[in-house]
């Protein structure tokens, strides 16, 4: 779970940033996505290094759930009957839902992909150009809302999932507990409203 | 003690008045058998009273009345051998962060129901009513929670010089009683807090030292064997812990974990 986990942190940092670039136009935007598509160029022909970076992250993907089903089912089996009456103490909101938050996100994810990378569900249709397919998507009050309930989603997941790696890679101890937490809390908030910012600028009409 | 003994001597028109609960516990004839809450009344319980002492009154009523008295399980009563432990209202150990033997009913107001449950966990079997069957914790112990060393006399205590701060840390994962509330707390039913407090205690050591890689996989092995649930870091044991054991003990395992499946140490099968 953690090693997946951070993989996939990584990646969405760099895809954090990357949105961004709709700030600065169509046509920076455009031509940003278009050189993702030719790095490494020319040592490496055409999408090389894309397709390593979409192939890492799907053993990611694919491990991170395998992990997650495999902990689901061995919960399930160890309480087999379950309390009358259960109070929890400790436990946050960001670690109560990660089980169907995560899979949420998964949905997210996989219309994610059909929306704005294939075009396939988008408005604009797949010929169209990266940025037409943002501002088509998210001018839709709806697709906005789904897409910012899932970086939500997200955060809290992150929230407790990197609290979660520190422990399972054994890195945290009492004197770190409190600093490992606040920078939990920290980074998944500001990826949060990072992600948050694109979709809700178009939806208002800043980008357009 | 003896002001409000005497106010109720000097005032014999004075009521002494104890609380009225209304408990649910869970009744289980055997292992196999279907068990199911069943509600009783207990009338007069003097807030002073332990939470176990309160059940032993239960139970003598029950006696008297003819009726299968409930069957909990309990030793020392001081907080210190891990024998007691039931839910109490959904908590392990009930609303403060001690034993049961150490819960008193001053914790509860007149007329508060309780709902009473055995620790859940497919390891941890239940006997009858109350009573779970935890020696999924004597075999994990037995796959690694140990020191092995040679007979004789005993050692001179500063022989082997320990750093206070170690000491200090080794202690305080030490003080695990193995009651299993972590167990009963935990939402997967994993023992990763009890299997910790040991690697911890133990791999603190100068003396745990040269078994420190075999037994953390050999424990872990043993816990996965028993049916427990894999931790999620969330956080419920170290709360329910009647002896505070912290989260950091799992991080320290999982160091251990990492370092010694590293060092190419495997687990006996």
């Amino acid at each position: 779970m953690a090693v997946s986990g951070i993989v996939m942190v990584l990646y969405l940092i760099a895809h954090m940033i990357g949105n961004l670039k709709a700030f600065s136009g169509a046509e920076s935007f455009n031509s940003y996505s278009a050189w993702i598509r030719t790095v490494g160029n020319p040592a490496l022909p055409g999408q090389t290094t894309l397709w390593i970076i979409r192939i890492a992250l799907l053993v990611a993907v694919v491990a991170h759930i395998w992990a997650a089903v495999s902990l689901w089912r061995q919960a399930k089996r160890a309480r087999p009957e379950r309390y009358v009456t259960k109070k929890a103490v400790a436990q946050s909101y960001a670690s109560r839902t990660m089980r169907w938050g995560g899979v949420i996100i998964l949905a997210f994810i996989i219309y994610h992909i059909l929306d704005l990378t294939t075009g396939t569900v988008n408005p604009e249709g797949h010929d169209s150009t990266p940025y037409d397919r943002l501002v088509a998507s998210f001018e839709n009050p709806l697709v906005t809302a789904f897409y910012a309930i899932s970086v939500i989603l997200l955060g809290m997941h992150l929230r407790h999932g990197i609290w979660s790696a520190t422990q399972t890679l054994g890195q945290s101890n009492r004197r770190r507990e409190k600093t490992v937490s606040a920078f939990a809390f920290g980074f998944a908030t500001l990826l949060t409203l990072g992600f948050l910012l694109v979709p809700l600028s178009v939806l208002f009409g800043l980008i357009d | 003690m003896t002001a409000s003994m005497q106010s109720s001597v000097g005032n014999p028109g004075a009521e002494k008045r104890g609380m009225n609960l209304t408990l649910r516990i869970w009744r289980q004839q055997g292992p196999t058998a279907k068990g199911k809450m069943v509600t009783y009344k207990i009338t007069d319980i003097s807030p002073d009273m332990s939470f176990l002492e309160m059940l032993d009154v239960l139970n003598e009523q029950l006696i008297l009345q003819g009726d299968d008295p409930v069957a909990f399980d309990h030793d020392c009563r001081e907080g210190i051998c891990g024998m007691c432990g039931v839910m109490i209202n959904g908590q392990a150990h009930g609303p403060q962060q001690t034993t049961t033997c150490q819960l008193h009913m001053r914790s509860f107001k007149d007329g508060d129901s309780i709902d009473i449950e055995p620790w859940r966990a497919s390891p941890f079997p239940v006997i009858k009513d109350l009573a779970v069957d935890r020696r999924a914790f004597d075999r994990i112990i037995q796959a690694g929670g140990y020191i092995s060393v040679p007979t004789g006399t005993a050692p001179d205590a500063h022989a082997t010089p320990v750093p206070k701060a170690d000491s200090d840390a080794a202690f305080d994962a030490a003080t695990c009683i193995g009651c299993g509330a972590c167990v009963a707390a935990c939402p997967n039913a994993s023992s990763m807090l009890f299997t910790a407090a040991k690697v911890t205690h133990l791999g603190l050591m100068p003396q745990g030292q040269p078994e420190r890689n075999d037994r953390v996989v050999n424990m872990i092995a043993q816990q996965d064997r028993e049916g427990f649930g894999g931790c999620t870091n969330i956080g419920e044991c170290s709360a329910a812990c009647p002896k505070g054991i912290s989260m950091e003990t799992i991080s320290r395992l999982n160091h251990d974990l990492l370092g010694a499946l590293r060092a190419g140490a495997r687990p006996k099968s």
